[in-house]
């Protein structure tokens, strides 16, 4: 069932530059288990396109199969949403890219969506850099098929069945990295303080942008011996540095030791300003990016952070230099030779 | 010996080896039979494999005008010795054998019931050339100059044909026209000519074009506004994209910016072909792949989602010999089934069945209107031998005044007047409901699509009512499909009969002929074309009112005639299948072989 949200405006709420409470980027009531990590990341993608000031019908939701790729339900009800099929996201984001260039395309995806059955259209997205935003909810396990572990699941973790993963973990974000993303990122569903930042940054970068979340799936694996449990991942955690996300024009106003920070101008004059910085990293070099996942992961540590930003890529558009306009705009006396052209094609056939 | 004389009635067939520039002669010797007016078929034998295996060529000339493939080969023109004993072997007593006479032919490769053209075609070249590229090109124009004089092409056709071929590369005409020379003169000198099977001149093509169906196809989505195109490569569709390409190129490139009004991308496979397709109709883009079966295979699933989330989708099938990868190059009509009801679950899509490359054009047009007015897949069914092969087809036209049919689409403007929006919420009475592009208004319009059950608002439902009444409304839309798709084609015999006969797509050429010839038998036969998928009621009521009913397929199962029985409930004895299956596009004998063995049971 789809439960909407009884909808009614306080005046006294707070409104963004575009007049919109945060209300107006709710969606449906969520229908996951209480508790689970993909509610809280719904909830900080509320607060991120609030605080942007994105105008919520321009939004596009797209999504595959699982618990995770239901959520678009639950956040920005004025936006269309696609609910497609398993693992079959990508490949419909780059249809509705395609035909419309102007909206914000957001991504919602599950490690099984994209590790297992969606992997083949995972990467070939990333190859074509679209432009859009790409978040993983990953919990290590199939949430929607009760519990089976996934593909990002670590070789040892145990689920709550009992059972133990044998096999190797595949690293969203390394392969993302390895595959040529223009940004790259991990976070932790409970660690908004990061994550709405990040996403924010995400949908200001004009790119293919994935975020690897770690989500918790409460009912199927937040068992002691998963390495995708709450407590699991708030003690192994470490950051690449803490990221602000400073939008266009505005003032400047907490002050950091000089030397721990760095700033990222983004195309359209926001600022990702990274401080308490790991050492040996450089969010824009490519080869220091994979170095601190390594290092982390030979660490046991889970690294998260902006792991890697490279805005100078051209995007799907741009290398297939289609108009400006939304191609879905363009009418018949653009698109159609006419009877003219075809009676010349006519003659050259005989 | 016999003798076959025939003035524009014949069947040459080429014996070449793949990629040594055979082509592009034998379209040169079809293209100037076509230019002297006179109605000819080209087909393309060729197999799955780059270089080096044989393939031939096979030329029909048909003063009557019929286009369809015709069994026994009046002329074999062999340039392959790999062939050449069953290229021998399969020459009609009376016909004709050109060959390379640089070395004596064998004895075993002789029959006393055939005449043997030798030309020294390799010695002829060696004298003449240096070049090896050369000596292996100009081999084939060679003989083309010979077939001429044989065959009484006219010359000034072939020299214009070869000005047109190498306009901006005009130094090749002229070694171009010295090979035809050379072969002409061999045969002047050497043998008598013309032979008794030769064309004349003659006024039977009119206003005709000569092009094959998946050109056709590419440009019939130019002007149906096509902007995304997503495919993977697979023979024998991939030149409905390349058309696609070619033609968007010339005609959506803005001459000012260079920018192009259309968008090509080539998919990791075709899941992702068909995704991206449906999410740029999702999003107001008319939006097309094409693919062959093993393509179709792989679409399943979201042809299922376009159909229950009721996305238009444009999808050409160009049909080969299946099963799995069967016969890559070779040609059939044996997805039909997998087409019609492609998906689990309830699932069925409206497919159309282009004849000719003329009915290629418009039916791509006619199903981007189909695909968004019903809010569904759409399937174009041709098959290889109509998207590969050259056909003699009426030429293309194109309405001015004719708008795109965009469907039921409720823009800003509208969605301001409403007070609530339902995607699929039936108010017209037909079956089809209005949807929105995403981004349209800032507070009415939007939902989520979902593949998942949805009532009205597109909510998640599992309410046995609300999913009852949904299925039920597609089935309602189905119903007004069938009164919209294009109507079959019906001709009645001068005659009652009370037999009839079916047929479709590229079956139309020899079922006509076969109609011909068994009405010259005293068998008359009343005839209907499918055009479309559902069967339109008059579909039903030509097989209620005749007895008898032969189905023309190119498919093992008789899978039209298992489709008609199953969506019809009409009796199966009174359906009678006509097949042919082995990968040659079908022929009138066949036809009329199977039909009369009938009526000698009946
Ligand atoms: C083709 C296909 N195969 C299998 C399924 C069943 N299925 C639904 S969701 C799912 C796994 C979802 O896992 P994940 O993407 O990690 O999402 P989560 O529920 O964990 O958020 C599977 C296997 C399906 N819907 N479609
Ligand atoms: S099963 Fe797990 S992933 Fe699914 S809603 Fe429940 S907690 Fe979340
Ligand atoms: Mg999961």
């Amino acid at each position: 069932m789809t439960y909407t949200r009884p909808r009614f405006r306080n005046p006294h709420l707070p409104v963004n530059k575009i007049g919109y409470t945060q209300k107006d980027y709710e969606g449906a009531l969520s229908t996951l288990c209480a508790g689970c990590g993909h509610d809280s990341i719904s909830g900080a993608i509320v607060q991120a396109c609030y605080e942007l000031s994105i105008e919520p019908h321009r939004v596009a939701k797209m999504s595959g199969i699982g618990c995770s790729s239901k959520t678009p339900a639950y956040f920005l009800s004025n936006s269309h949403g696609f609910n497609s099929v398993h693992g079959r996201m990508p490949s419909v984001a780059t249809g509705a890219y395609l035909a419309n260039r102007d909206l914000v395309y957001f991504g919602v995806s599950g490690d099984g969506d994209t590790a297992s059955i969606g992997m083949g259209q995972f990467v070939h997205a990333i190859r074509r850099n679209l432009n859009m935003v790409y978040v993983v909810m990953n919990n290590g396990c199939y949430g929607l098929t009760k519990g089976q572990d996934s593909a990002t699941a670590d070789a040892g973790s145990k689920s709550k069945s009992g059972h133990t993963n044998p096999f190797q973990a595949i690293d969203l974000a390394g392969l993302a990295l390895e595959l040529g993303a223009s940004f790259v990122a991990r976070s932790f569903s409970g660690d908004k303080t990061q994550l709405v930042p990040l996403l924010k940054a995400a949908l200001a970068h004009p790119g293919f942008a994935f975020i690897d979340v770690i989500s918790p799936c409460v009912t199927f694996n937040n068992n002691p011996g998963s390495t995708k449990s709450y407590d699991y991942v708030r003690e192994h955690i470490e950051a690449t540095a803490t990221v602000d996300f400073v939008p266009i024009k505005s003032e400047i106003t907490t002050q950091y030791e000089a030397g721990s920070t760095k700033e990222i101008a983004l195309h359209d004059d926001s600022l990702i300003r990274l401080h308490k910085i790991a050492s040996d990293w450089d969010p824009q070099d490519r080869h220091s990016a994979m170095n601190a996942l390594h290092h982390a992961r030979s660490k046991g540590e889970i690294l998260t952070g902006l792991i890697y930003i490279d805005e100078s890529l051209q995007n799907l558009h741009e290398v297939l230099n289609t108009t400006t306009e939304p191609l879905n705009t363009l009418e018949e006396k653009v698109l159609c030779p006419g009877s003219k052209a075809l009676a010349t094609l006519n003659a050259g056939l005989r | 010996m016999q003798q076959s004389s025939s003035v524009n009635d014949f069947v040459i067939r080429f014996a070449n080896v793949n990629g040594t520039g055979s082509a592009s002669a034998n379209a040169l010797f079809a293209k100037a039979i076509f230019r002297m007016g006179i109605p000819v078929t080209p087909k393309n034998i060729f197999p799955s494999n780059i270089q080096g295996l044989p393939t031939w060529y096979e030329v029909r000339v048909s003063e009557k005008g019929y286009l369809g493939r015709r069994e026994g080969i009046d002329f074999m023109v062999c340039m392959n010795p790999q062939s050449m004993p069953k290229d021998i072997a399969s020459v009609k007593p009376g016909g004709y054998f050109l060959y390379d006479s640089t070395k004596t032919l064998h004895r075993e490769f002789i029959r006393e019931d055939i005449h043997y053209i030798g030309i020294p075609l390799m010695a002829i070249c060696l004298r003449e050339y240096t070049d090896p590229r050369q000596r292996q090109l100009f081999k084939n124009i060679i003989y083309v100059g010979a077939l001429s004089a044989l065959l009484e092409i006219e010359f000034p056709v072939l020299e214009t044909l070869l000005a047109e071929m190498f306009q901006g590369k005009e130094k090749l005409i002229a070694p171009n026209v010295k090979a035809l020379q050379l072969g002409i003169q061999y045969i002047h000198e050497n043998f008598e000519y013309p032979l008794d099977i030769r064309l004349e001149r003659r006024d039977l093509v009119g206003d005709r074009i000569l092009v094959d169906g998946n050109s056709a196809c590419g440009l019939g989505a130019v002007y149906a506004g096509a902007t995304v195109a997503a495919w993977y490569p697979i023979t024998p569709s991939t030149s409905v994209v390349e058309a696609f390409m070619e033609y968007a190129e010339q005609f959506r490139t803005d001459p000012e910016t260079g920018k192009k009004n259309f968008a090509i991308v080539q998919a990791e496979d075709e899941l992702a072909a068909i995704g991206m397709v449906i999410g740029a109709n999702w999003n107001g883009a008319r939006s097309f792949t094409a693919t062959s079966g093993p393509g179709v295979s792989l679409m399943a699933e979201f042809l299922g989602l376009a159909y229950f989330a009721e996305i238009p989708t444009v999808l050409i099938d160009v049909q080969r010999a299946g099963p799995s990868t069967g016969m890559p190059t070779r040609t059939q009509q044996a997805d039909i089934i997998a087409a019609a009801y492609a998906s689990h679950g309830d699932t069925k899509h409206v497919l159309l069945f282009p004849s000719t490359p003329k009915e290629c054009f418009d039916d791509v047009v006619t199903a981007f209107d189909l695909a968004e007015r019903l809010q569904t897949p759409v399937i174009v069914m041709t098959d290889l031998d109509l998207g590969m092969n050259d056909h003699l087809t009426a030429p293309f036209e194109w309405d001015d005044s004719r708008t795109y049919d965009r469907g039921k689409v409720l823009h800003t403007a509208d969605l301001e007047n409403i007070t609530k929006f339902g995607r699929y919420l039936e108010v017209d009475g037909d079956g089809i409901t209005y949807r929105t592009y995403p981004g349209s208004h800032p507070s009415k319009g939007a939902y989520v699509t979902r593949g998942t059950s949805h009532d009205e608002y597109a909510g998640y439902t599992e309410d046995s009512g609300t999913y009852t009444r949904n299925v039920d409304r597609l089935l309602k839309k189905w119903e007004t499909a069938k009164s919209i798709v294009p109507a079959p084609e019906v001709r009645q015999a001068a005659t009652a009969n009370e037999c009839g006969i079916l047929f479709f797509g590229t079956s139309i050429y020899s079922s006509e002929e076969a109609v011909d010839l068994l009405a010259a038998q005293d068998i008359h036969l009343d005839s209907l074309r499918l055009r479309s998928f559902p069967f339109s009621e008059s579909v039903g009521q030509f097989i209620a009112d005749h007895e008898l009913i032969f189905v023309i397929e190119q498919n093992r199962d008789a899978q039209m005639r298992s489709l008609l029985i199953n969506e019809l409930g009409v009796a199966p004895q009174k359906m009678i299948p006509v097949l042919n299956y082995d990968g040659t596009p079908i022929t009138a004998d066949t036809i009329v072989k199977q039909i009369i063995k009938n009526f000698a049971t009946v």
